[in-house]
């Protein structure tokens, strides 16, 4: 691994800490008590310090050793955990960001930043006034070696020290990692109490590469710190030096096998040990006396390490725990290391290639069919089978729950409630919905936006609540939820609702609409998506200046999805975001128009039935059809596309073929060609009685809403890889995308939802003025 | 960075300036060796005044020129560390293994600011 490639590993990990950073500040604030929330805190601080500590970024590592002292002792239950304490760390997290941003961008830390560390240092330190317990300072032991002796006769009456043992491999320094970087990190969570530098391995000069790295340390260490986290201090090195850490109070025996195993020369060994005021010359006598009798008895090295715990009389127990502690760590990193990042191009490229194979599969299932060979059929349909379940899978790959970006609404709104004065909290549900990666990514600016709209003008003023009888503090909901083949987002908020007579008036004030009309209700709500359309009566930094609600329908529309608004007036009001579940490919019902064919996404499908002759007299002319007593308004797809009439109906029988996938009526599903096989059945008497070919309506369904859509032919399910129309086609209502058929012929996608607004808006308009009706 | 055999006050010296790290070393280790051994008096001097940053390496070379000498039968001394030289050798306690004074006449001895840069 370089530097570069491992500081871009260190600024995305410490993003997600300070993330998971946040998001237990925020929790803490509702559950003061967790210990759990403040141990989290508190390790994604000394995390990202210590990582820091390792690349030499000393404003990380300075502001971040500040706020983790703080952090320490609120941990121990010297401070209090307050909404004061909340707040400075949420400010101390932003920083922090700022800090692990500006390393992003080079690492230039200019003064605005510094002041802003020092800044929150002194408040910190305010805040903790006990000060900096004086064994944890980052600071080095003056370079006098009288000083660092003095604390060593200190430490004979407490604790005790670690004892750290260190051989970096040859290869460190070419790693670009410097030893003498992880001692300075050790000295930010410690005091290196004793250290003997060893240069015992520098070979002769000839053999001497200046760019390998001989050396080796043995270090008696004091700090608070556990073993995990001296560990964690050479995790970038482990696998590339010889790290021995001995916990202090270690038995002699555990001297033993350490001195046995490092050196060879074991006096030696131990007189280092004595100089790092590890052991006393007695301990070593001791501990070499005993090896020397057990070994003169005859006895293996083994059983010397048992008669000296039993000298020491250590407690099994210590090191049970010891052991358990240690296995939970390795559980935890196992289950760290099945997971990989995935640069996000490699996955869109695999999902390409996925989709033409999905195209190349249709044409050879199609010469399959067309070849008649039962064995190739065969081989055609488990090859097909394969394909769709890689196509699921792959489009699995990029699933995203959303509850990650529902949590960064907590500080939203948090932040957005003090600044407007109103107590609001949020209710988030259905946070592990899934969706695709790329629709997350832009979904979460129009959410964002939505959610300030409702605090802002949604939720009305504690004392207006009062009033109207509802509690104080109003209640923001973000409710996540899958159907049919979309993803459904809420916004809701229990606030004032939508005020109708006031946004209409606002309308004809700027002749959206025209005076005598009466427009729905729907249409009236609507219009707070119009360009520049705000009824605020206060402006302010937040929303209300008219910019944004047309921003984010054009965002969701980008996304082929859609916005509606749910409001009663004195209730409050839900803004429903409705999204493709996926944006490359889908399952499709191809059903063909005169001489083209359109894609319908099969899970807008419900069913499908016959328009008879009698249904159309029926309907006189008004687009209606009587579904099981049910209204239901079609369209015409041959009219809306003004597609030419096939051939006459008498010629067409024959002429299947024409149709490119005509011929595949034989394979069609058995569950969606129902309609189309009584058909044949009846053929002959069919064409007796109606000469006229009958149509078929796909009734489609989208947010509630349903349609008819008239075509000539089903021709049964298709897997689609959605290819975006050109910009020359954009804006052309009715169609979102293409695809392209196994016979090399293109198939457009039919924009359901933009459908089925169109007949129900036409509904509505109908009934006002008949004279509009489409032709 | 450029390194000057000078000699100040009649000693002969060698003068190690800029970085001293693993981005020098290699070129830096003949100097230093050809430095101790070719030496005309008995004493030799390496001058660390100019020292901005040093590391592992440069330690290393460190230790390698004071075994040099040893086995040359001469006298090294580091003079005049600068103050990221001082910072790791009381890092690492070495002061006394190379005989360095804790503080130097050029100034500041307290462990230098690194640069993050």
């Amino acid at each position: 691994m370089n530097l570069d490639e491992a500081l871009k590993t260190f600024v995305i990990e410490s993003r997600e800490l300070l993330e998971g950073m946040e998001d237990a500040l925020l929790r803490i604030e509702q559950s003061p008590g967790d210990a759990d929330l403040i141990n989290a805190v508190f390790r994604a601080a000394h995390t990202i310090k210590g990582s820091a500590g390792l690349f030499g970024l000393d404003p990380v590592v300075e502001f971040t050793h500040n706020a983790e002292n703080v952090l320490a002792r609120a941990r121990a239950g010297e401070l209090p955990i307050n909404a004061e304490f909340v707040a400075l760390f949420l400010e101390v997290c932003d920083h922090m960001r700022t800090l692990v941003d500006r390393v992003a961008n080079g690492g230039d830390f200019d003064v605005e930043v510094s002041d802003r560390s020092h800044e929150l240092v002194v408040r910190l330190q305010a805040f903790s006034p006990a000060g900096i317990p004086a064994e944890q300072k980052p600071m080095l032991p003056s370079s006098s070696p009288d000083v660092v002796a003095e604390t060593a006769d200190e430490a004979s009456t407490e604790t005790g020290d670690w004892h750290i043992s260190l051989r970096f491999g040859r290869s460190v320094l070419k790693n670009g990692m410097d030893p003498l970087a992880f001692l300075r990190y050790l000295t930010t969570f410690g005091t290196i109490v004793r250290i003997v530098t060893l240069f015992d391995d520098l070979p002769e000069t000839d053999a001497f590469d200046a760019e390998e790295c001989y050396l080796g340390f043995e270090i008696s260490y004091r700090t608070d710190a556990d073993k995990a986290a001296i560990e964690g201090a050479f995790e970038f090195v482990r696998d590339d030096a010889q790290i021995r850490i001995l916990p202090p109070h270690s038995k002699i025996s555990e001297y033993v096998d350490f001195i046995q195993s490092m050196s060879p020369d074991e006096i030696k060994l131990g007189e280092i040990l004595i100089r790092c005021g590890t052991l006393t010359q007695n301990e070593l006598d001791t501990a070499l006396r005993t090896q020397a009798e057990e070994e003169a008895a005859g006895e293996a090295h083994h059983p010397i390490g048992e008669v000296l715990v039993a000298q020491r009389t250590v407690s099994p127990a210590v090191v049970d725990a010891a052991l358990q502690k240690q296995k939970a760590l390795k559980e935890n990193r196992g289950g760290d290391s099945s997971m990989i990042r995935v640069n996000a191009d490699k996955l869109d490229e695999h999902i390409n290639l996925i989709g033409e194979l999905i195209i190349a599969s249709a044409g050879i299932d199609l010469s399959a069919i067309k070849s008649g060979i039962p064995e190739l059929l065969e081989a055609a349909s488990v090859m097909k089978r394969l394909v769709e379940n890689v196509r699921d899978s792959a489009l699995q790959l990029r699933m995203v729950q959303i509850g990650a970006t529902f949590n960064k609404f907590q500080r939203v709104v948090r932040d957005v409630s003090k600044e407007i004065g109103k107590e609001i909290r949020l209710e988030i549900s259905g946070a592990e919905t899934e969706l695709d990666k790329t629709v997350i990514e832009k979904i979460s600016d129009p959410l964002t936006h939505l959610v300030r709209n409702s605090m802002d003008h949604g939720i009305e003023s504690a004392d207006v609540r009062l009033a109207r009888g509802k509690p104080a503090y109003g209640t923001l909901r973000l409710n996540a939820y899958h159907d049919s083949g979309s993803i459904v987002i809420e916004v809701s908020d229990d606030g004032g609702g939508l005020n109708r007579e006031r946004i209409l008036a606002k309308a004809i004030e700027r002749g959206l609409v025209k005076p005598d009309e009466l427009p729905s209700d729907d249409d009236v709500y609507n219009l707070i998506f119009e360009p520049g359309f705000s009824t605020a009566e206060q402006i302010n930094n937040l929303s209300g200046r008219g910019v944004g609600m047309d921003v984010v329908r054009r965002n969701i529309k980008d996304l082929r999805g859609s916005i509606d608004i749910e409001t009663t007036a004195g209730q409050g009001s839900t803004m429903r975001i409705r999204l493709p579940l996926t944006l490359a490919i889908i399952d499709g019902f191809l059903v063909g128009v005169g001489n083209s064919s359109f894609i319908v996404p099969l899970e807008m499908v419900v069913e499908c039935v016959e328009l008879t002759q009698e249904e159309v007299d029926a309907s006189h002319g008004r687009q209606h059809l009587n579904l099981r007593g049910e209204v239901l308004p079609f369209i015409r797809l041959k009219e809306l596309f003004d597609l030419p009439d096939v051939p006459p109906p008498a010629e067409n029988e024959d002429d299947d073929d024409d149709f490119g996938l005509g011929n595949a009526d034989g394979t069609r599903d058995e569950g969606t060609s129902t309609a189309n096989a009584r058909y044949e059945v009846d053929e002959e008497l069919a064409f007796l009685l109606q000469p006229v070919k009958r149509e078929n309506v796909v009734v489609v369904t989208y947010a509630g809403k349903r349609a008819g859509l008239v075509v000539d032919e089903l021709l049964g399910e298709h897997q689609t890889v959605i290819r975006p129309l050109g910009a020359v086609f954009n804006g052309m209502e009715g169609i979102s995308g293409f695809t392209i058929l196994g016979t090399g012929r293109v198939a457009l996608i039919l924009d359901v939802p933009g459908l089925v607004r169109r007949v129900a808006s036409d509904d509505v308009r109908k009934n006002r003025a008949p004279s509009t009706h489409r032709g | 960075m450029e390194n000057r055999i000078t000699s100040p006050g009649g000693t002969p010296a060698f003068a190690v300036e800029g970085e001293f790290t693993i981005f020098s070393a290699a070129a830096l280790k003949p100097e230093i060796v050809a430095a101790v051994r070719n030496a005309a008096g008995q004493a030799v001097e390496i001058d660390l005044a100019q020292v901005s940053e040093i590391d592992s390496a440069g330690l290393q070379l460190m230790a390698l020129a004071k075994r040099e000498a040893a086995a040359a039968g001469r006298d090294l001394s580091f003079v005049r560390p600068s103050a990221a030289v001082l910072d790791v050798l009381a890092l690492c306690d070495l002061a006394s293994f190379f005989d360095v004074p804790a503080s130097s006449d050029n100034g500041d001895p307290r462990p230098a600011q690194r640069d993050p840069s």
